[in-house]
């Protein structure tokens, strides 16, 4: 006479629902909470540095939706390419990263904006001045640029909050970040 | 022995039955009463969709409402405000009369359990009705005749589908739950609900945990909450018994649902949980500790809700039929020889007896039924 079905899984289940009753529910309400997203994320933007930017339009060679224009004009007294007009249409891009990888002068980034949804498709199209780099108003992406990623804050996973036994290498990690950071940047210097 | 207690006359004049400090008699005091009681099942049905609602999204790992008001505590009358806003729709092919009374008829029953709910010592619109046990148990199965016209009167298969499970859930599930409750009239020695709340010096939770165990069960699948709601089962048969109901009549029976779990955690504070008496408050603050009680009593129900599956419709017509009945039967037959053997006063020499009996009983029952295996047996 085996004793099986008498209630003992009836009260395991009950005591796993308590269990979650008492822990922080594993949502974040979005618009007012937000995660801090992968630092390598490939956001809905492109941005470009003037500064380093010659014109060679490699990235524009690279991308295979044809959604970067890029027109240069040569300029002699500095013999270099000024850049006339750089345009990206994010309606077409996929969000691949080609072209910042295939930039020969690191002056293109993934954007780490994700919020990209416009009404018309003509609000889609970048022009130069929303994606400069030293306008300081865009936070470039960790993608393809580690030294980037280093500096950017660790993203936050919603399982380090019910898991208690996470909670404490979780906080210990962003301090030894910031080491290998520092180090990184003095391997530079 | 109902008919000895019964005496007519006295029926008949209930302010002689009534507690002598109440103004203007009867009528004052069925007038104060029923606004109270109504007023206060609709705050308390309030009260319960918000503790279900958040206890069961924090049982889930979701916040649940917490937009509306202070923490969501105005999200049930957010909700109530949109219900009333709604275009009420009745099918063209409905039992016009049926489909728009079968509301009443459940709600108003669900309320009239509560006129003999003791809520403090002598307080309730007829506490002292020397047959209250019989009256709940006749007046809580009334509100199934409103869902089954609520079935019928839709011209829907659904509804009618979820209907007939719903007069069939009420019907297995009375016995055990009235043998149930018998075994507290044994104890307690009297069918009227404020004697018994007197009777228990102990809690007869701790007399009775079988019995207790039983009523739970049972008046959880009467009143179709989940394990038990294969009436409204989702993923079957639509919404159930209303699925045709929109608006207002939506309304009532979703306010039918709360009040009616609302009535069983009373009568099940009232049976086996000591109702209003508690240590600490003074005698006119006692309803405070029924109110905390019943609490109590419908988070169990949150957290039985939020954490067990439905039963398919032939393991719920098992679990009555086959395990519950016979188990009620025969706790009732152990009390009945427990109350005639055991000398007056001996209350604490049956707490370990009957422990024993229950878990004796849950043992052995539970290796004769199995749920159900895949097989079918309605």
């Amino acid at each position: 006479m085996k004793f099986e079905n008498y209630g003992r899984g009836i009260a395991k289940g009950m005591s796993v629902t308590i269990k979650h009753l008492l822990r922080h529910p594993t949502v974040s309400q979005y618009p007012e909470q937000r995660l801090n997203t992968s630092r390598r994320i490939r956001g809905n933007e492109l941005i470009w540095s003037k500064e380093k930017c010659t014109g060679c339009a490699t990235c524009a060679k690279t991308c295979h939706e044809g959604a970067i224009e890029i027109e240069t004009s040569p300029n002699l007294v500095n013999n270099k390419y000024e850049v006339e007009k750089y345009q990206v249409d994010t309606g077409y891009c996929i969000m691949c990263g080609l072209c910042v990888e295939a930039c020969p002068f690191e002056a293109l980034f993934m954007g780490t904006t994700y919020e990209a949804a416009k009404y018309r498709r003509d609000e889609l199209v970048q022009e130069k001045e929303d994606m400069m780099l030293e306008a300081g108003v865009k936070q470039p992406s960790g993608y393809f640029y580690p030294d980037y990623a280093a500096a950017l804050p660790r993203q936050t996973l919603l399982i380090e909050r019910i898991t208690e036994e996470q909670m404490k290498p979780a906080k210990m990690e962003p301090k030894t970040e910031t080491k290998t950071e520092k180090t990184a940047e003095a391997e530079k210097k | 022995m109902i008919m000895s207690n019964l005496d007519l006359n006295n029926l008949g004049n209930l302010q002689k039955v009534l507690p002598p400090d109440w103004p203007g008699g009867f009528w004052w005091h069925w007038l104060v009463f029923t606004t109270i009681i109504i007023n206060a099942v609709l705050i308390l049905v309030m009260a319960f969709i918000y503790i279900e609602r958040r206890g069961m999204g924090r049982m889930q790992s979701r916040l649940g409402p917490n937009r509306t008001g202070p923490f969501g505590i105005f999200q049930p009358v957010a909700d109530a405000i949109k219900v009333l806003l709604k275009e009420d729709i009745v099918p063209d092919t409905a039992d016009k009369v049926v489909h728009w009374l079968a509301p009443l008829i459940a709600f108003v029953p669900t309320l009239m359990i509560f006129a003999v709910v003791p809520f403090g010592a002598g307080w309730s619109l007829a506490g002292d009705l020397n047959v209250g046990v019989l009256y709940v148990t006749a007046i809580g199965s009334i509100s199934t005749v409103g869902v089954f016209m609520a079935g019928w009167g839709s011209s829907n298969k659904y509804s009618l589908l979820g209907a007939m499970r719903n007069v069939a859930a009420v019907v297995s599930y009375e016995m055990p739950l009235v043998l149930s409750v018998a075994s507290v009239v044994l104890l307690a020695g009297s069918l009227s609900l404020h004697e018994i709340v007197q009777a228990q010096s102990i809690p007869f939770i701790l007399l009775q945990p079988l019995a207790f165990l039983i009523f739970f069960m049972a008046g959880c699948a009467e009143i179709n909450r989940s394990p038990f709601d294969l009436m409204e089962a989702d993923s079957e048969i639509v919404a159930g018994f209303h699925t045709e109901y929109s608006g207002m009549k939506f309304a009532m029976f979703y306010l039918v649902e709360y009040a009616e779990a609302l009535a069983l955690s009373a009568l099940i504070t009232t049976f086996f949980l000591g109702g209003w008496q508690g240590p600490l408050l003074p005698p006119n603050f006692q309803w405070l500790w029924f109110v905390a009680k019943v609490f109590i009593v419908f988070f169990v129900m949150v957290w039985t809700r939020t954490t067990l599956p439905r039963v398919r419709i032939d393991q719920l017509m098992g679990f009555s039929w086959k395990f519950l009945l016979p188990l009620s039967i025969i706790n009732l037959i152990a009390t009945a020889i427990q109350v005639l053997v055991l000398p007056e006063g001996s209350l604490w020499v049956m707490i370990p007896v009957n422990f024993t009996i229950a878990a004796v009983l849950i043992l052995i029952g539970s290796n004769f039924f199995t749920p159900g295996r895949g097989r079918v047996e309605v």
